[in-house]
């Protein structure tokens, strides 16, 4: 290659290798939507990835869901007591937890487990030849690897978030009520009062499409992977990386799309 | 009589790089052929091609007179339920036990009961002398030369027709070699099967096959049956099968 490459040249190469990026990637997603409806299912792969993305993120999930509620209710109530407005403490937290704060953050900290992790399996059972195993054993790699993941991942990712949505706003009012001197009751009633059944579905929706996300960037790279232990290592860190902006992307899109029409 | 196994002018490029150049091969129903060749010059390409693990950009693949890169999914499926592959690191799958290696096949292609494939799995590891104790380990608990030998068993769990070996040999001691080797000879035997092997190791290739075949560049430069290859004639044979440095073979030391 011209090692004195213009930087045109440059653009245009990086132009096109992400392109054919995007192109892969949304074959790969369009395989594996497919291979969902098809038998043969593997009950116990989802049941076991159900259990490794679901139960064992709950902790990762919490915390991080307890400390950004209680964060923000303090913040909001600095904020809000410049304009003796200390009373919307209440509708501001569960309003900014289950709408945005709760999916996003519950993604990016299941993304960051779980992405890595299918990567680095699939990835390795790539290099090892056991993928192409599976294939000489009859067995359907999409099937028996990528859609138990996906499929678990979208069905766990919800019940994740509405975990870490309850856990926020019980954050929120610990330092209310605890720290800020807020009215227990009351706190209570003004979150109740705020919240509406779309916010939670959305919240919910939301979750669902970050789970397809995280198993998708996850497993695509980790099937593709290549080149010894260094090309697992980068796939682990391509599939957070891609996890993580398509999250942030599809949040905007779905925020954009549910509430841009609101007055 | 129909090959088992034939490939006509079968072709493959990775981006400007040329892997295999009209590769012309025919196997028969029973006989067993090892391509030799040095590393990167196409072995595993040319077994990954008939799996279909990897599409050729020209050229046909038969199996019994079918051209496999056409086939329907159904034939597909049932090419692949006839064959047994071992693979050169063996490729256990880490989380299952032995014994589930070796019925995975049996389990989840052929949909058998757990208990009846759990028998035959046993049954299989004792052809390859491991005891059924051996069925309830990790395949990480194992040498590499009992893996090799789960390998070989998950290979021949289904009874295929076909059977495709990997670099049966690399990295495993010269005794642990022959032992394979032995197997290898007794197995594909038993079960009357075609197999195809690459190698580069040569005691290996001595010892499993009935015709020999050199590939070099993409391009099969020999073939023979197994005795006459010390009389081959050809430079290459002689330089590769004698493992010399000087010859026309030109090891690429640089990456360029």
């Amino acid at each position: 290659m011209n090692k004195t490459a213009n930087p045109i040249q440059i653009i245009g190469h990086i132009t096109l290798a992400s392109l054919a990026e995007i192109g892969r990637l949304s074959r790969f997603a369009g395989h594996a939507v497919a291979s969902i409806a098809l038998p043969p299912f593997y009950l116990r792969a989802l049941l076991r990835q159900i259990w490794l993305i679901g139960y064992n993120s709950l902790p990762v999930v919490g915390l991080t869901a307890l400390f950004t509620g209680a964060a923000l209710a303090q913040q909001i109530f600095v904020g809000g007591s410049r304009f003796n407005a200390e009373s919307v403490v209440p509708g501001v937290v569960v309003i900014a937890i289950v709408r945005e704060l709760g999916p996003v953050l519950g993604g990016l900290m299941v993304a960051g487990r779980v992405s890595s992790a299918m990567a680095a399996e699939l990835g390795t059972m790539r290099v090892t030849e056991q993928i192409d195993a599976l294939v000489t054993l009859s067995t359907d790699p999409f099937k028996y690897l990528v859609v138990p993941r996906i499929l678990a991942a979208v069905i766990t990712l919800p019940a994740l978030v509405l975990v870490a949505n309850i856990i926020g706003v019980m954050g929120g009012y610990i330092i209310g009520t605890e720290r800020l001197g807020l009215n227990s009751a009351s706190y209570l009633k003004v979150t109740a009062d705020f919240l509406e059944a779309s916010d939670v579905v959305s919240s919910l929706v939301k979750a669902a499409v970050f789970g397809f996300i995280i198993a998708l960037a996850g497993s695509y790279h980790g099937y593709y992977s290549r080149g010894g232990a260094q090309g697992v290592g980068r796939a682990t860190t391509n599939a957070v990386v891609t996890a993580f902006i398509l999250i942030l992307l599809a949040n905007l899109i779905i925020t954009v799309l549910v509430f841009g029409d609101a007055q | 009589m129909t090959p088992k196994i034939e490939l006509r002018g079968v072709s493959k490029a990775f981006g400007r790089k040329l892997v295999l150049k009209d590769v012309n091969l025919s196997i028969a129903a029973g006989q067993s052929l090892v391509i030799i060749g040095g590393s990167g010059t196409g072995k595993s390409v040319t077994i990954k091609s008939i799996l279909g693990l990897l599409t050729p950009d020209s050229g046909q693949i038969l199996i019994d007179g079918k051209d496999m890169t056409r086939a329907s999914r159904r034939d597909r499926k049932a090419f692949l339920a006839d064959i047994g592959m071992l693979f050169q690191g063996a490729a256990l799958f880490d989380s299952l036990p032995v014994w589930q290696n070796v019925a995975f096949g049996l389990i989840e292609g052929k949909r058998l009961k757990k208990a009846d494939a759990k028998e035959i799995a046993i049954e299989k590891l004792g052809r390859v002398g491991l005891g059924p104790d051996v069925a309830e380990l990790h395949p990480a608990e194992l040498s590499g030369g009992m893996q090799k030998r789960v390998g070989l068993a998950r290979a021949i769990a289904g009874d295929p027709s076909i059977i495709f070996f990997d670099e049966p040999t690399t990295g495993l001691d010269p005794i642990m070699a022959d032992v394979i080797n032995d197997l290898i000879v007794e197995c594909v035997r038993d079960l009357g099967a075609t197999t195809l092997s690459i190698t580069h190791d040569m005691a290996s290739a001595r010892k499993i096959a009935d015709r020999i075949a050199m590939l070099y560049g993409g391009e099969i430069i020999w073939e023979g049956a197994k005795d006459s290859i010390d009389q081959s004639g050809n430079a290459y044979v002689d330089q590769f099968i004698h493992g010399r440095a000087d010859g026309p073979i030109q090891m690429q030391v640089t990456d360029d």
